[in-house]
């Protein structure tokens, strides 16, 4: 909507009686035009898909619909947007504004009619799609100078192009280089020099491809392209903001993993991380994979909103869907239009509905061992019960009876506080429609929550107080430490009545809770610093008025996360005949650590407060589950739910106590497992607005999901989930999805990908050096099965992969960045394989495949104040896990592994689907002399002098060959020896001088690149 | 082979001219980002003839309260402990507190001083003694009112992360004119470290070589810098002899200029080894010198970070940045920002007037300054404030930075701004105009668009133009 303002405004400013002469279009506008506009809309450039230098193009306009409105200038984009009206940019954009005359000449041209001659202005032809939006189809092979050469069809597209330039291919490289280069490639491993010999003994025609597969199927490949994919999803084990906080996502980098081992099909892959929850019957993993879109930040530091970071984190993960899944950048689109790309802003947020639907879940999940031993401990206990039945075959009735005796007097009235802003530390309590309060945001470690009601009751002589289960807290909750617990340290009541000054307190004389524990030491990750002796226990530790003792409900695995609740009887019960009482209600959380720097809360998660009037009001001990069943008619009660009756009704059984105890056990034995960040769905739809640049604070209209009108449509009949959304994504006829895959494993190959701007294959990236070959590739790719390991394979015995990548001075002057590979890619490895590579060829290396993230050695000062804003764990690993590959290295994005950050690993803040390559002192230094790469000389100084070989000349072609893979040349053989004689002149023990010789071979360029 | 061998140690040479050292110049004639061997510190030259060439930037985070230290409101005073004007807090978003909390004086005495009479608190002894040398805008505002954000988007330009810091920029622009020192240099000395992390100094998606490197005041001043033990300065000069020997025959068979770099960069990490050390080395300062810092050698402070910021700019790096997280005074207001003055009042006085005195000031641009301020409303009691975006101080001096100058005006409680106001974008189109760069021209193409420091936005504040 115009402000009306303006328009009277522009109205009275250029009356139309200075004009009296009708305007012309020739002589009056399109002067303007191509002085002012066509500049960035014409036939050089079309900014938002407009081009006003041709009639038919201005009148159907860009993303933004027709530009012009005859006879209704101020509905008519063009001269809105010149006159700095409505909410948007003044156009010329980044020029100062027509001047006035122009303006209304503008206007009366569009008021008059907007009369344009037919024959004035560009022709403009059919405007072709952009190659990336159109999906691609399998091109024809080209005519090629050397059939015989072109071993696959990758290697006809790559020798038509250098037929074009007049270059031939290199010669394939020696096999001991192209096993080295394969292994790197697929493995991110050096071969071991037992591997080299066999490939150099095998003398048969598919020796080559027999390597090719037996390293698809090693459990390294999966780490190796899973790295890839890390980088894309931005995975890392750190919240980001400010104290930065541990989270437990590994699971998710598992998984990526085993699907790539189990070479699960891309299409699959994508749509399992973007909606695996909703996949029927989801499974664990497909669960666990939705942690791609739960790799975004989260910002839990004093006084934040939610609500805010929670955007910041959708505006995350549609950056991190464009990057890595469409090969798009479709961030601009949250603020405006897509400048370049037909991407609308509306368009943006249809993307945005599909996502929002969901809670930011914090989830158990366990390991394969885990889990069986799970379901064997249910599996022993419905036997069990099963037992108890066919031994009691008149359970039914005794039930039956039970629960008569089991009906709720109480009534119960829920109060909905209000929250003192300063009482809580920072921490929001989030209002819900059920009168419950969700603890949100910053976690202090010790709040007195001040929550003031004002209830309808008559007379006020009990409360309750629920411990509910919410998805967005830990594990499910019903508390906010790392366990889904909490603690409440007192429960405290005062009454302020009008006239006395201050408030009254009221004593609380019994409570009674469903759950009451022994007294409990807290866990030493609560250590406050204090010295003092702080338990956990029973409900009456909530009102002996000590600081020190508080009612838990930490209960063991699984039993921790149900929820609770808590009956407070008055001494006396508050009069409150004139319903005009406040009362003050104060939920004391004191247990948790020394400072919100730790990380280690343990507030109550979302809880519910209800009052009556009864005085003798207690605890119901009956499980909210049971009870929810309880209320529905016997006759009406699946087997299941009478089944779940039974298991509470059993254990109240005094007969039945042996095999009770027996149970418990059981359940007390249940495995720990992990955390794991997930998406679910809600069940209450969320509306999604459109904002306004972006701004969380200025929603606009609704948008319902849907899908930019540039790519393929929604197949007909799809509905609005996540999973709608996934599998559009992977259709056939999806036209970047499968390109940008492919791309990104070219460039992982190659160093550059074929399109060179991997994370955008819109209008603005660079011309894809090969087209044809990309849409085969893409094409190839979707048809077999969106298989990775068989385009993996394609590439790989390509001759274009094989070439020698030695390059002449000619050619690196035609083709520095080796674009249209007439040679061998030749290249820095990534940070992690650096790594690697050295705990490889120094026997060091642990080979283990998963598992939780591990702390390598690394300077501690990086983790304390003043270099970290708070304390960080960093228990440097001692045994074997010291050794493990980088990739499982523990990511804190605020502190990256200096290693790997010297190197060009990113640290996980955004989507990185292209890394930099430098090439740096601070690299020099960190292989010279960094701990772990020193212990690496040492060790493969110790294994050459034990294993080497009885002759110096022996013992360095033993280090080299183990390292490089190739035995060394003579001069080089002949330099190391001499170094090594040099060294042993200065009396250096052989270790000493061994190692310094070693840790020459771990620094050469050679080492830390694929050739 | 051997014509092979010729051909690539001729292109080599001849590409490279005089030999290893001039790698280091062929940014300059290509152009950093289509070559991919091309150094991308390499000296450049700004758009327009500039004062400032180097940028020593103390950033105090937490958000020092300018209620306190430079924005004099007696009105404040006057209605400590009533409730702010409601039309005041319309729209507004506090961090912590309910916004409709009761206002808190200052608790400290102003005074004017030099030639223009600016006001200081008695918290800024020494700062007061440089008042003329330096220029103070009372009216900077944000739009971030929590920590992270707002420190990234005072480095980066935007409160999310991903974006290149104002360092990272400034030596993408102009390269480094320290061979054997990193480009930008970044310390940490408060009590804890920034809120951003890493990112407030990050690259983003800028070449990873324009990120900034954390020194540490004592111990090794780069990671990895030492030697390890048992490898002694002679057998670590035979071994990078060894290295160099053997990348040299690699670089003569395959041809890859990318080994050329190597051998390079191992070079440049041997003089690292000598030149940080005694880069670091305060003992040698005169004392007098020393004793204006009020720094001690051997014990790591801010004032010793400042004096070696010095001796960086001296040495030709590019951005030295100063952490100093200490100001986040919710409570405890009156002790914790005495006591955070006491540690760098003088250090920051002493800078501006070493600097000056040794004619760097010119081209050496200093700033102050943290994320965002505090509120003129109480936090709980009566001794701490809350975060405030809307009007905050910072201070510059030298690099074309108008000496003496005092603008900006908050309205009488400090809340709002209501003369010169100068957002945070407009702060950087600034800074980067008196290093010599258009700010809308400084781009680097990223994700298909061209991405700038200000964004979309900021302009050049000419007051503050000497």
């Amino acid at each position: 909507m115009l402000p009306v303002k303006s328009v009277i405004f522009i109205s009275i400013l250029f009356p139309l009686v200075l004009f009296p002469q009708e305007v012309d279009f020739v002589r009056d506008v399109q002067p303007i035009l191509k002085k002012s506009c066509v500049g960035c809309h014409g036939a050089a450039q079309q900014l938002g898909g407009l081009r006003l230098d041709a009639k038919t193009t201005t009148f159907t306009g860009g993303v933004s619909g027709p530009s012009v409105k005859p006879n209704h200038a101020i509905d008519s984009p063009l001269y809105i947007r010149v006159a700095g009206m409505g909410d948007q940019a003044r156009m010329p954009m980044g020029g100062k504004p027509l001047p006035a005359e122009q303006m209304s000449v503008l206007k009366r041209w569009i008021d008059e009619g907007a009369k344009w001659p037919d024959e004035v202005g560009a022709k403009v032809v059919e405007v072709k799609k952009h190659w990336a939006f159109v999906a691609p189809v399998r091109p024809a092979l080209p005519v090629v100078s050397t059939p015989l050469w072109a071993k696959n069809p990758i290697d006809a597209f790559v020798l038509a192009k250098l037929d074009q330039e007049k270059l031939k291919p290199s010669a394939e490289t020696d096999r001991t280089t192209l096993l080295r280069r394969l292994s790197l490639d697929l493995v991110g491993l050096p071969p071991t020099v037992q591997e080299v010999d066999a490939f150099l003994k095998d003398k048969s025609k598919t020796a080559y491809e027999k390597q090719v597969d037996r390293l698809l199927a090693s459990p390294h490949y999966g780490e190796r392209w899973g790295r890839h994919w890390l980088d894309a999803a931005r995975y890392a084990d750190s919240d980001g903001y400010e104290k930065d906080k541990m989270r437990q996502v590994w699971f998710y980098r598992d998984y990526v993993i085993n699907a790539l081992n189990k070479d699960l099909p891309y299409d699959r892959f994508i749509q399992e991380q973007l909606a695996g929850d909703l996949m029927p019957h989801a499974t664990q993993d497909q669960r666990v994979a939705t942690g791609f879109l739960r790799n975004s930040m989260i910002n839990e530091e004093g006084g934040v909103d939610p609500e805010q970071f929670r955007m910041e984190a959708m505006f995350d993960r549609i950056d991190a869907v464009g990057k890595s899944m469409l090969g798009l950048t479709i961030a601009c689109a949250q603020c405006h239009n897509h400048k370049f790309d037909p991407l609308r802003q509306d368009e943006y947020y249809k993307i945005f509905a599909f996502l929002n639907n969901t809670h930011e879940s914090n989830v158990a999940v366990f390991s394969p061992q885990e889990q069986m031993k799970r379901a064997g401990i249910f599996e022993k206990i419905k036997m069990m019960e099963a037992d108890l039945q066919h031994r009691n075959p008149a359970w039914a009735q005794q039930m039956a009876q039970w629960e008569s005796t089991m009906q709720t007097k109480t009534q119960w009235e829920a109060v909905k506080p209000e929250v003192d802003d300063i009482s809580t530390g920072g921490q929001k309590y989030l209002l819900q429609s059920d009168a419950s309060m969700i603890g949100a945001g910053y976690a202090p470690t010790k709040h007195r929550a001040k929550l003031t009601i004002k209830p309808q009751a008559k007379s006020i002589a009990s409360f309750r107080l629920e411990l509910l289960n919410d998805p967005n807290l830990p594990l499910g909750g019903p508390g906010r430490s790392v366990y889904g617990t909490g603690a409440l340290t007192e429960f405290e009541v005062e009454v302020e009545r009008p006239g006395q000054a201050k408030p009254e307190k009221i004593k609380v004389s019994r409570a009674s809770a469903d759950l009451n524990l022994p007294e409990r030491e807290l866990d030493k990750i609560y250590y406050d610093k204090t010295d003092k002796r702080r338990v956990t226990g029973p409900i009456d530790f909530a009102i002996d008025g000590k600081e020190e003792t508080a009612w838990g409900h930490d209960a063991g695995p699984t039993l921790r996360n149900l929820p609770r609740k808590a009956v407070f009887n008055l001494e006396t019960p508050i009069d409150n005949s004139d319903s005009k009482t406040v009362i003050n209600v104060y939920l004391s959380q004191k247990h948790g650590g020394w400072n919100s720097d730790d990380n280690q809360n343990q507030n109550l998660g979302r809880v519910r407060l209800s009052v009556s009037d009864d005085p003798k009001a207690e605890a119901d001990p009956v499980p909210m589950r049971v009870r929810e069943i309880l209320a529905t008619p016997a006759a009406q009660r699946s087997a299941q739910q009478i089944q779940a009756i039974f298991g509470y009704w059993r254990s109240t059984v005094p007969a039945w106590r042996e095999a009770n105890a027996q149970m418990d056990d059981l359940m007390k034995s249940l495995p720990e497992g992990s955390s794991q960040l997930v998406l679910t769905a809600r069940n209450e739809m969320r509306n999604t607005n459109l904002l306004e640049r972006g701004d969380f604070l200025k929603p606009k209209n609704v948008v319902a999901p849907g899908v930019p009108a540039f790519l393929n449509p929604l197949p007909a009949g799809a509905g609005d989930t996540r999973l709608d959304f996934a599998q559009w994504m992977t259709s056939r006829n999806a036209p970047t999805t499968a390109r940008a895959f492919v791309n990104r494993v070219w460039q992982a190959y190659f160093s550059t990908g074929i399109v060179e701007t991997s994370e955008d294959l819109g209008k603005q990236s660079t011309a894809p050096s090969h087209p044809e070959l990309l849409d085969w590739l893409a094409v190839e790719f979707m048809e077999s099965g969106w298989s990775m390991k068989k385009l993996h394979r394609q590439i790989l015995t390509s001759n274009t992969y094989r070439q020698s990548s030695k390059v002449s001075a000619d050619l690196l002057a035609k083709d520095p960045d080796n674009r249209l590979m007439a040679r061998g890619p030749r290249f820095r490895v990534e940070g992690e394989i650096v790594r690697d590579i050295t705990l490889a060829a120094s026997g060091l290396l642990n080979e283990k495949v998963g598992g939780p993230s591990v702390y390598p050695p690394a300077p501690s000062f990086l983790f304390v104040a003043p270099s970290s804003y708070g304390p960080k764990n960093w228990a440097e690993e001692k045994g074997p896990e010291r050794y493990r590959r980088a990739l499982y290295t523990f990511r804190y994005r605020s502190v990256p592994y200096p290693v790997l950050m010297n190197f060009d690993t990113p640290n996980g803040d955004v989507s990185c689907v292209r890394r930099a390559r430098s090439n740096t002192p601070l690299q020099a230094l960190t292989a010279l002399n960094e701990p772990l790469f020193l212990e690496a000389a040492k060790a493969l100084a110790v294994k050459t002098i034990n294993e080497g070989g009885k002759t110096d000349a022996d013992k360095v072609r033993y280090a080299f060959r183990r390292t490089l893979s190739r035995p060394p040349l003579a001069a080089e053989a002949a330099e190391l020896q001499a170094f090594l004689e040099k060294q042993r002149a200065r009396s250096f023990t052989p270790e000493q001088a061994w190692t310094s010789l070693a840790r020459i071979i771990l620094n050469l360029d050679e080492t830390i690149t694929k050739e | 082979m051997q014509d092979k061998l010729s051909i690539a140690r001729r292109w080599f040479m001849k590409d490279c001219g005089v030999g290893l050292g001039a790698l280091a110049m062929r940014g300059l004639a290509q152009g950093a980002t289509t070559l991919p061997n091309a150094n991308p510190l390499s000296p450049k030259q700004p758009h327009f003839k500039a004062k400032a060439k180097k940028v020593i930037y103390l950033f105090m985070a937490g958000a020092p309260s300018h209620l306190e230290m430079f924005d004099n409101k007696p009105q404040l005073a006057k209605f400590d402990g009533t409730l702010p004007p409601p039309e005041l807090l319309k729209g507004y978003r506090a961090a912590f507190i309910n916004p409709n909390s009761k206002l808190l004086g200052p608790k400290f005495k102003f005074a004017k001083y030099g030639q223009n009479g600016a006001e200081l608190s008695e918290l800024l002894p020494h700062l007061a003694k440089v008042v003329d040398d330096i220029a103070i805008v009372k009216s900077m505002s944000t739009d971030a009112f929590n920590h992270a954000p707002g420190q990234l988007l005072m480095n980066t330009g935007s409160m999310i992360f991903g974006r290149p810091s104002f360092g990272a920029w400034t030596t993408y622009g102009l390269g480094s004119e320290a061979e054997d020192l990193p480009a930008f240099v970044v310390f940490s000395t408060g009590k804890k470290g920034p809120s951003g992390g890493n990112s407030c100094w990050g690259s983003g998606f800028l070449p990873t070589v324009h990120q900034g490197v954390q020194f540490r005041a004592s111990g090794d001043p780069v990671l990895y810098l030492s030697n390890p033990e048992g490898i002694d300065a002679q057998l670590q000069r035979e071994s990078l002899d060894s290295i160099r020997r053997l990348n040299q025959m690699k670089l003569d068979d395959v041809g890859d200029p990318e080994i050329a770099t190597r051998i390079n960069s191992y070079e440049m990490a041997f003089k690292m080894q000598t030149s940080a050390p005694d880069l670091m080395d305060i003992s040698k300062e005169p004392k007098h010198i020393l004793d204006m810092y009020g720094a001690e050698p051997g014990k790591p402070s801010f004032a010793n970070c400042l004096l070696l910021a010095r001796r960086m700019a001296e040495r030709g790096v590019r951005f030295t940045q100063i952490y100093h997280e200490a100001w986040d005074q919710h409570g405890s207001l009156v002790k914790d920002i005495t006591q955070n003055c006491k540690d760098t009042d003088q250090a920051c006085a002493a800078l501006v007037t070493d600097l000056k005195q040794r004619g760097m000031l010119d081209d050496t641009l200093v700033v102050w300054g943290g994320e965002f301020g505090r509120t003129p409303m109480t936090q709980g009691g009566t001794d701490g404030r809350d975060h405030h975006p809307n009007a905050f101080t910072m201070w510059m001096a030298g690099g074309g930075i108008k000496p003496g100058l005092v603008m900006g005006q908050t309205d009488e409680l400090g809340f709002n701004v209501v003369e010169d106001k100068v957002h945070v974008h407009d702060l950087h189109a600034t800074l980067m105009h008196l290093l010599g760069f258009d700010h809308t021209k400084l781009t680097y193409r990223s994700q298909g668009r061209n991405f700038r420091l200000t964004d979309v936005h900021g302009h050049v504040v000419e007051k503050l133009l000497a």
